[in-house]
């Protein structure tokens, strides 16, 4: 016999019994019943000011923390304001459970008040959903929850829980583990698959390591580097892979893509054989898919088997765990090398080197208040060793290309779904989640207006991350393409700065600190004294308007043809005059 | 190309929403889908056909398998399967032409479902080629009303 208690009292046990410390969310009349029950509960609770404030904070403490957030939302406004934060996490493989509250089961389809279709609107959006229609029920549904969150390809799951279900009654049971018939993700490579994969990477003249999110999610760091370093292959990672080899060491190419490195892309122009892992091909990375990678052969492992060969083919797909993989890889790698074990590949590596050194990420140093200028600032006060969180557009660009990481867990940025107002209520969650660490948003000022009433909830958590607003009056990403590709005719992006917001008088008004930086010189003392104050502080910097960010390959255009070229010799990389392909 | 898939699903609520929103979304077409329940009751299964190249299948296969409550999906081989459509044709008939509507039933072998002084129902089961001819062939009659069931189909054997 269970214990006998209501259906709120159960779906908090069963929260509890997943060890969710802290739970980001809004109530409303539906929960009621479930928040009556939380107050006496030890999970701690954030009240957001939005909910989409509420679903960004959750996913930020899941990406740092690794565990799943958890977030809660009355019916109707309140599910739907999660949407957007639901497919934020669902596009960048977060794993979050999102409790939202629904009518009463007999008022369900009959328009009631505040009712709207939960499961049904975000069920193109998330990895799983449920529609819970008896509370004996809630203990199987939230433990199968969790578990499809955090497992295989992590992701968003919604359980919707009808008021009348919260009030009802049931017996507590609590299985030993989920029963899913149709769920069973593969972890273990294939033996013979990675076999093969370790002779392509030993007959590779030219090799690249194309790493993403899914080897951070994984914790696949060791086993990555390892790969690198004894096999002497360079390595690039995407916007979500970012840290998780370290950017300071010499095999690192930095970020390919639309606003990677020269030497990223270049080396994919001409590499022989990719190694992708946790890594999706995105159209960001790939630019011109008929042009991408022309020669080489690639290898691609990844946990979810509908990514591979989707956008680029595999040669030699590997389904599995990137970590399990990797180690797997590394055992058949150093088994098959002969004599000394070391790999040379001297043509290759001085060709990478050169661009390395020709093409480093640069902008003008010489006049004016660069943004790029206070990103470095801030690596350099902050010692590369900030949780940086990022808004959406050219700050996410300026943070990634000039605050290098050498860990993993520490870049937190909507990649996919490059929501604006991402970053500010994200940092919260990552604050709250490493309590010790210091986190700072890398914002611009039109994604900062999106969320920023959760000023209020950093004041009162005693949240004290760092807004460093890139305030250039301007939707920046949105105003460099209307300059780039429409005549510089600049429709609906201008924020009209001066004018509005004063940030500064905002910050003070939610009680936090505000400092406004209108000129290089001002920055240095600016960060100190953010970093000094343990309250959540806002730094707007009046940075120049029309900087742009670069090198940039242009939307639909092929990796080796980069735009940005004031500042560099122009140089075409001729895939077609490079050695044939080894295959 | 045409595939048919059989999918077997756990039979719970919002499972044919799950399917049909992943196709439309995935913008994959589906010609038919038959959906019942199986020998265990809390699984039903799918029959599905879709008409799309191979590349596009093996996204369309996997995509469903990402699905919580898509326990297994087969691809048919036509030649290892059996598939059956069944469809139901209400034609305009009268007093003189009614004989030769059920004749050309009977070569069907179909079954007489309904009659009416204006009208007569039949039934016919078979591949989707012999029930357009058949179509084809009352169409002179002049059809009232048609539907047709969406393919079902099982592997041969074993």
């Amino acid at each position: 016999m269970g214990l006998k208690m209501t259906g709120a009292k159960a779906l908090v046990k069963s929260l509890e019994d997943e060890g969710v410390e802290i739970i980001f969310g809004i109530p409303g009349g539906v929960l009621l019943p479930v928040f009556d029950v939380l107050y006496e509960s030890k999970i701690r609770k954030v009240l957001t000011r939005h909910e989409q404030g509420a679903a960004h904070a959750a996913d930020g403490y899941a990406r740092v923390t690794g565990n799943v957030g958890v977030c809660i939302a009355t019916s109707g406004p309140g599910a739907t304001n999660l949407v957007t934060g639901i497919a934020n996490a669902y596009m960048d493989s977060v794993p979050l459970v999102a409790i939202t509250g629904q009518v009463a089961t007999n008022m369900i389809g009959t328009d009631a008040f505040q009712e709207a279709d939960t499961t049904g609107i975000t069920m193109p959006i998330v990895k799983h959903n449920y529609l819970i229609k008896d509370p004996a029920d809630i203990p199987d549904v939230i433990q199968e929850a969790f578990y499809i969150a955090r497992t295989g390809r992590p992701g968003p799951v919604v359980v919707d829980v009808p008021v009348d279900v919260s009030r009802g009654e049931t017996e507590y049971r609590r299985r030993d583990k989920p029963e899913l018939k149709g769920y069973k993700p593969t972890y273990k490579g294939h033996k013979k698959q990675t076999r093969m994969a370790a002779q392509a990477i030993l007959s590779s003249q030219r090799p690249v390591i194309y790493v993403g999110g899914g080897a951070i999610i994984s914790n696949a760091s060791a086993e990555l580097k390892k790969l690198a370093t004894q096999n002497n292959i360079y390595v690039t990672h995407t916007l979500m892979g970012k840290g998780v080899f370290p950017e300071s060491h010499p095999l690192s190419l930095g970020m390919l893509g639309m606003h990677g490195t020269r030497a990223a892309n270049y080396a994919m122009c001409e590499t022989d054989l990719i190694i992708a892992v946790g890594a999706r091909f995105d159209d960001r990375i790939t630019g011109k898919l008929s042009e991408f990678a022309p020669m080489a052969k690639v290898i691609h492992i990844d946990i979810d088997p509908a990514e591979i060969s989707k956008n680029v083919r595999a040669h030699i797909p590997i389904v599995g765990d990137a970590r399990d993989v990797l180690r797997e890889l590394n055992e058949a790698l150093k088994e098959m090398r002969t004599g000394t074990g070391k790999v040379e590949r001297k043509e290759w590596d001085a060709r990478v080197k050169e661009w390395k050194e020709k093409y480093p990420l640069t902008y003008d140093r010489g006049k004016g208040f660069k943004p790029q200028f206070v990103v470095e600032k801030i690596y350099e006060i902050t010692k590369g060793e900030a949780i940086i969180c990022t808004e959406v557009g050219q700050n996410q660009m300026w943070a990634a290309q000039f605050y290098p990481m050498d860990k993993p867990r520490r870049f937190v940025s909507s990649g996919g779904l490059g929501t604006m107002g991402f970053g500010f209520p994200a940092s919260i969650g990552a604050q709250l989640g490493k309590p010790k660490e210091l986190v700072f948003d890398i914002a611009g000022d039109g994604s900062f207006q999106m969320t920023m009433q959760e000023m209020a909830t950093a004041v009162l958590e005693d949240a004290p991350v760092k807004v460093a607003i890139l305030n250039n009056g301007y939707l920046g990403m949105v105003r460099q393409w209307q300059q780039l590709f429409y005549n510089r005719k600049y429709s609906c992006s201008c924020l009209h700065r001066g004018r509005t917001p004063d940030f500064v008088a905002l910050a003070e008004a939610f009680g936090a600190k505000g400092i406004l930086v209108t000129e290089p010189e001002m920055v240095e003392p600016a960060i100190a004294e953010a970093m000094e104050s343990d309250c959540p502080v806002l730094i707007d910097f009046h940075v120049d308007e029309e900087e742009n960010v670069y090198p940039m390959v242009a939307p639909g255009a092929p990796l080796y043809d980069m735009i940005g070229d004031m500042l560099y010799p122009v140089e075409k990389v001729h895939p077609e005059k490079a050695e044939e392909p080894f295959l | 190309m045409k595939h048919t898939l059989s999918v077997l699903v756990e039979n719970k609520p919002g499972v044919l929403a799950r399917v049909a929103g992943l196709f439309a979304r995935r913008g994959f077409n589906i010609d038919s889908l038959a959906v019942g329940t199986t020998e265990k009751p809390n699984i039903s299964r799918m029959t599905i056909v879709v008409d799309v190249e191979e590349h596009s299948l093996e996204q369309v296969r996997k995509q469903l398998h990402k699905l919580i409550n898509v326990i297994e999906i087969v691809d048919l081989d036509p030649e290892a399967s059996v598939a059956r459509e069944m469809v139901m044709v209400k034609i305009n008939v009268n007093a003189e032409n009614r004989s030769e509507v059920v004749e050309i039933a009977d070569i069907f072998r179909g079954n007489i479902v309904d009659v009416s002084r204006e009208s007569i129902t039949v039934e016919v089961t078979g591949n989707a080629s012999k029930l357009s001819a058949f179509e084809d062939l009352l169409k002179p009659y002049g059809i009232k009303e048609l539907v047709r069931t969406g393919k079902v189909a099982l592997p041969r054997g074993k």
